[in-house]
């Protein structure tokens, strides 16, 4: 085993992580981060579509590139990084237990910005585990990432961002998408990523869902239904796609596990996506010294993320440093503006709503 | 509608597009974006001021048409790709739509493609005059379509023939 210590620890170097470190660093702490990945970005390494947004937000940019301008910021601050690296436990008196390369660390902190991400969720239908059914997100990383093509002809399930956007980047590596199956009534994403696969002939049918998979050894179909007021299938409305890979964008949930062990106070939510720890507007969970940012604090977008990462990082590094203090408070005032101005649209409505609650049971 | 099929219903487009006197006198752009969401490069893409957007970021984009000249600035700044930049005056029988690429591989000037409208059907046979694809506009490439006049407003995306 070995021993290391840190004033600052974040967890995850994704959009928030990222952000989070590369403030608090500029704030003259001195930071260690932590992701168990062989390089910098999280999801951002597989984002080939401009980003929404505005310019503070990068609005404009890929995704891909992004990753590259926050990497390069967490570098010239000269962040330590630990790559490979997946933490394992969250102990008393702030020591993270650390699993890199098969030997086990021990970080001692004086604060941590827990910013792990999200997992896909899983749906329930007959034939759910035969190869071939993936996560959009595993799919996106296949293409993405390693440059391998998943399947000929895909079926979508859900029609929120990832599985339009995924849509399109799958039309993109020249697989074909038979369909994407949404069973609330409306499309769930932004409809200009809904128009443009359109445009490439792919319908997307609201009211409709998976009934099953068809296959012996691997995805050989799929059979689809429309769907009633009550979400039961209309007998009848079956209809069988061609297909050899299903795609599964049915939603993320929070990774909140290390915050579960650090004792402080987590609440279901369904509009951050599930279990989120309790947070205030500093993103300080009811743990001193504890925080949380992105997707982990609740389920919303890599410009929301990187908005929280920064006032993580900045009430963190404030707190340890007393002569940074009205810096910090600079970015944060400025942060929270920018998350208010970019949740006040309908699509912020679940997180706005969400985050609110989880101020106020902070406060009690 | 739109946000049950994806495709823009006449209503829509009869909300963003310039009146007859100001079509018929050439070049401008369509802003297809019809859903309040928080985006706002195209307002810093136009060299022009021409595109507003009042307030909140999430408010959606206002084009004043009469500043507008059609250059196609926007067009592969839009991350939603959806501007469009439609001229009616191309030539006496054809007018020009410039539309937002992403495929590989590109087409080529004088290419004949199929043009297709916003469901992915064919709607007609489109000339390529001209194909951009600057560092500036970041891989996402502006094909200029010639195409009979009566489908600047239809045509949105095209489809490469195989045998070329």
């Amino acid at each position: 085993m070995r021993r290391a210590e840190t004033e600052i620890a974040v967890i995850g170097g994704g959009p928030a992580g990222l952000s989070a470190a590369a403030v608090a660093s500029s704030l003259g702490a001195r930071v260690t981060l932590i992701d168990e990945n062989l390089s910098l970005g999280g999801q951002l390494i597989k984002q080939t579509h401009m980003f929404f947004g505005s310019k503070i937000h990068y609005c404009g940019v890929r995704g891909i590139d992004i990753a590259r301008i926050l990497e390069d910021l967490v570098q010239k601050q000269e962040v330590e990084t630990m790559l490979d690296a997946t933490v394992v436990g969250l102990y008393e008196n702030m020591i993270l237990g650390i699993l890199k390369s098969d030997r086990f660390w021990e970080l001692q902190a004086k604060r941590i910005i827990v910013a792990a991400g999200a997992r896909e969720k899983m749906l329930a239908f007959p034939n759910n585990d035969l190869p071939g059914v993936y996560g959009a997100g595993a799919v996106q990383t296949l293409m993405n990432v390693y440059g391998v093509r998943p399947g000929r002809k895909v079926l979508m399930v859900g029609s929120g961002n990832i599985g339009l956007i995924v849509s399109y980047q799958l039309l993109q590596a020249g697989v074909e998408v038979a369909a994407v199956v949404e069973a609330v009534p409306t499309i769930g994403g932004y409809l200009v990523h809904a128009s443009k696969i359109r445009r490439y002939g792919v319908e997307i049918l609201v009211s409709h869902s998976i009934v099953e998979a068809i296959g012996e050894d691997s995805v050989e179909g799929a059979i689809i239904a429309k769907l009633d007021d009550n979400w039961n299938f209309i007998p009848g409305t079956e209809r069988t796609l061609d297909v050899d890979t299903i795609c599964l964008a049915v939603g993320l949930a929070p990774l909140s596990e290390v915050l579960h062990q650090s004792g402080c106070e987590l609440v279901y939510m369904p509009e951050l996506g599930g279990w989120v720890a309790v947070h205030d507007e500093n993103m300080g969970t009811t743990k001193k010294g504890i925080y949380v940012a992105g997707d982990s604090s609740g389920i919303e977008e890599a410009c929301t993320a990187m908005l929280e990462g920064r006032i993580a990082g900045a009430d963190a590094a404030g707190s340890l440093r007393p002569e940074a203090k009205s810096e910090a408070d600079r970015v944060k005032r400025e942060a929270k503006l920018e998350l208010d101005s970019f949740r006040a649209g309908p699509f912020g409505e679940q997180a706005r709503s969400g985050k609110k609650k989880l101020f106020t049971s902070w406060v009690q | 509608m739109i946000e049950k099929t994806g495709i823009p219903t006449q209503e829509d487009l009869e909300r963003i597009s310039p009146c007859k006197d100001r079509f018929r006198k050439g070049g401008c752009a369509v802003l297809e974006c019809f859903q309040e969401i928080p985006c706002d490069p195209c307002v810093d893409a136009c060299p022009r001021g021409a595109i507003r957007i009042e307030g909140n970021i999430n408010n959606i984009p206002v084009l004043d048409f009469d500043k507008c000249n059609g250059c196609g600035l926007c067009v592969s700044r839009c991350p939603g790709i959806a501007i469009f930049v439609v001229n009616w005056n191309y030539s006496e029988k054809e007018g020009l739509v410039m539309i937002p690429y992403e495929f590989l591989p590109l087409p080529k000037k004088g290419d004949i493609v199929d043009g297709l409208d916003r469901t992915g059907r064919k709607v007609c046979d489109a000339r390529v005059v001209r194909v951009l694809n600057r560092e500036a506009q970041d891989r996402t490439a502006i094909i200029s379509l010639a195409v009979p006049k009566e489908y600047v407003m239809r045509v949105r995306n095209i489809r490469m023939r195989k045998s070329r």
